[in-house]
């Protein structure tokens, strides 16, 4: 059962670094625009109170853009994240000739 | 009192019939699913075979509670922009669930957290200390559910007690969990969702087509260049009281919410050297609070066990993964409209910023429908206001069977099944489960009754950093570490969540000792704080530095490192005890299901029993 590649550290090892690396590039994304909002808010202020059809620039991010930019997201990931198993799978079935 | 309950002898009629619609509805749909619910598994699991559909209503029929039905729209009335963070970073938290624990727990295939804690590191005591943690946070989190039952129901019916709400929700809901368990409280939620995002929705149209629309009222508040600005015509904004705050910070960020601490310490400076020297660090530490604030939201949100455990419901990792989703974009969809009830709030009914809390803009989405009557549109109104009623029912009684069902499942699976009873049989531990959720149900009762005075936002946000200092540390480095071991995820969950909390409960204390010197006469505030020696310690260090008081309310930003950097180093002193199968675990867990690795960590001892 040890010998079976299915088993094996580097069968193990790659599935983990490539959902992991496709995870942290999502999380980036997202972590990149909660960290930029607060900070463009006070170093830019007088560009995030322009106003956008009655809404200011920052009100229009926040509370109205935010939401399909992490749809956006998790579309790409969940895409990407099953793409990747169905090849982890074909990979590993062929590998042990099943 | 509104006009339209003043008009009809207190009770709007409109208003009880679509509250006792919704009650009968929930007791129904439990009494029916309890026909359906056999199985352990059923009542444990809902049979793990919950489509992504029903699951993605549930789980977001369950996550919207009283805080976020009525909450979130009456703190963006009170505080403006900042509150936006709070129904962004509740339903954003999701992607952090998504993107590092939603498939993996799935797979690993336990019934709950404490499960997965004893099964990934082979600890009976780890699973004892992740049962008290599910309890822990479960109670936390219902308080402000009770609290939002008591004072709803006293708004409807005016001359009810508090305790009678809190009583007739509790008893509703403990009937249902028993009955049906997990799978009757899943049909119920989902329901739930659906009534909620109607109930909030549909009021919003029609009032945008009546009074004015979302952007035309968010236009009526100038911003700090817009001074001069005349308020738009078609806007009929009644005059601001002057506990509102101005516009210019309403609408622009780091308003009074992240301010808090620092405008109190100016009140109480002694110099204008000392307050020009403060005012110096107001913006810095608004920037700071927000950050703190983000950051306990979105890893609070991926921590709390009560969502967890229905992902546990999904039937694979991949179904976990597609329910995520789509929990992301229905929750998102309805809080889209939350703030627009504050923002509308703020030009139309103004009058709420006189009162606190419950009797103030908490309400606001209660009241604003009933401002129709005003404009010849008596019955309408009414209407409208019943379905927001209905809502917020719905939203405490879902939110509440996910809490109930999560720490009776803690209870009656890991409690009595495993630790005190492991021998027993299916049909006992159905039982237990039974008699665990009448057990849980009278508790939270009594501990509601007890919360009347506190504020629904503030008991939830603490649920949520001690469950972002706890939980979500331990899940995500158990998924992708496979050198944690069980005393350096015990030593950074209790560090974390422990100090939290005791953060926590030092702002608490000084708060609840500062609202109550806020009501005695000048003269005998000497003598009340003299009594209180604790809390006038606490009341001086936040005036002198008020950095500390932003870091004890939001702990967030140190107490998840804290909770990382524990993990890490208690666990690099005991590398000897990383589990020897670490590997066949890490499989289990990452490993795509089609490779038909899964081995359920539980075995089920029947069919799926449908």
């Amino acid at each position: 059962m040890k010998d079976d590649p299915l088993h094996s550290e580097a069968f193990l090892a790659r599935l983990m670094r490539e959902q992991l690396r496709l995870s942290i590039a999502c999380a980036l994304a997202f972590v990149v625009a909660l960290v930029a909002l607060p900070l463009l808010n006070y170093l830019a202020p007088d560009l995030m109170a322009r106003r956008i059809g009655g809404f200011t620039l920052s009100w229009l991010i926040l509370g109205v853009l935010f939401f399909p930019y992490v749809w956006l997201l998790s579309w790409i990931f969940i895409r990407r994240s099953l793409a990747l198993e169905a090849a982890e799978a074909a990979a590993a079935k062929e590998a042990s000739g099943r | 009192m509104s006009p339209a309950l003043a008009a009809l002898g207190g009770i709007d009629p409109w208003i009880a019939a679509f509250s006792l619609v919704t009650v009968a509805v929930t007791v129904g749909m439990g009494f029916w699913s309890a026909g359906k619910s056999k199985s352990a598994g059923d009542f444990f699991v809902a049979g793990r075979s919950v489509s992504v559909g029903w699951n993605a209503s549930a789980i977001s029929g369950e996550y919207l509670s009283a805080a976020s039905f009525m909450g979130v729209a009456g703190m963006v009335m009170a505080v403006g922009y900042d509150a936006l963070w709070y129904p962004v970073c509740y339903a954003c938290g999701y992607l952090f669930l998504l993107l590092f624990i939603a498939g993996p727990l799935r797979r690993f295939g336990a019934y709950t957290i404490p499960d997965f804690a004893e099964g990934r590191y082979d600890s009976p005591l780890f699973r004892k200390i992740a049962v008290c943690f599910v309890l822990f946070i479960g109670f936390f989190y219902t308080m402000p559910q009770m609290k939002g039952a008591g004072t709803t129901l006293a708004y409807i019916f005016p001359g009810l007690p508090y305790w009678a709400g809190v009583v007739v929700v509790g008893a509703v809901i403990t009937l249902n969990v028993s009955l049906g368990g997990m799978k009757g409280i899943t049909l119920v939620q989902a329901f739930q969702y659906w009534l909620k995002m109607f109930a909030i929705a549909v009021p919003v149209f029609v009032l945008a087509a009546v009074v004015g629309h979302y952007h035309e009222h968010l236009g009526a508040n100038r911003t700090a260049r817009e001074a001069g600005r005349a308020v738009p015509a078609e806007v009929a904004r009644g005059g601001l009281p002057a506990k509102a705050p101005a516009d210019d910070q309403w609408i622009a960020p780091f308003g009074r919410l992240t301010t808090k601490a620092v405008d109190a310490a100016i009140a109480a400076a002694p110099t204008a050297e000392a307050k020009a020297a403060l005012e110096a660090d107001r913006r810095p530490y608004s920037l700071l609070y927000t950050y703190s604030l983000i950051i306990a939201l979105v890893c609070g949100t991926a921590g709390l066990p009560h969502i967890l455990v229905r992902f546990y419901t999904n039937p694979d990792g991949v179904a976990a993964k597609r329910t995520t989703m789509w929990v992301m974009i229905l929750i998102g969809v309805f809080y889209l409209f939350t703030p627009v009830y504050g923002v509308l709030g703020r030009s139309l009914a103004p009058h709420l910023y006189e009162g606190l809390g419950a009797k103030g803009t908490d309400k606001v989405v209660l009241e604003l429908p009933t401002l129709l009557a005003g404009k010849d549109l008596t019955l309408l109104g009414s209407v409208l206001s019943g379905i927001t009623c209905a809502g917020a029912f719905a939203a405490f009684m879902s939110t509440f069977s996910g809490l109930l069902v999560s720490m009776t499942g803690a209870l009656a699976h890991d409690v009595y099944g495993r630790i005190l009873r492991p021998e027993s049989t299916p049909e006992q531990r159905l039982r237990a489960f039974k008699w665990c959720a009448v057990l849980i149900g009278a508790v939270s009762i009594l501990l509601g009754m007890q919360v009347e005075a506190l504020e629904i936002n503030f008991m939830v946000g603490q649920a949520f950093a001690i469950a972002a200092a706890s939980y979500f540390p331990l899940l995500f480095l158990s998924v992708w570490w496979r050198g944690m071991t069980m005393p350096g995820a015990a030593a950074g969950m209790l560090g974390g969540g422990l100090s939290a909390l005791a953060a926590i409960t030092l702002t608490s204390v000084s708060d609840v000792a500062a609202a109550g010197a806020r009501k005695l006469p000048a003269a005998e505030l000497a003598a009340y704080w003299a009594d209180r020696p604790v809390a006038k310690a606490l009341a001086d260090l936040w005036a002198s530095h008020p950095l500390a008081r932003i870091l004890c309310e939001q702990p967030a930003i140190w107490a998840v490192p804290l909770a990382i950097s524990l993990m890490w180093l208690v666990s690099r002193a005991t590398a000897a005890r990383v589990p020897a199968d670490i590997r066949m675990k890490m499989l289990v867990l990452h490993a795509p299901e089609a490779l038909g690795l899964k081995q359920e960590y539980i075995k089920e001892h029947e069919g799926a029993g449908h």
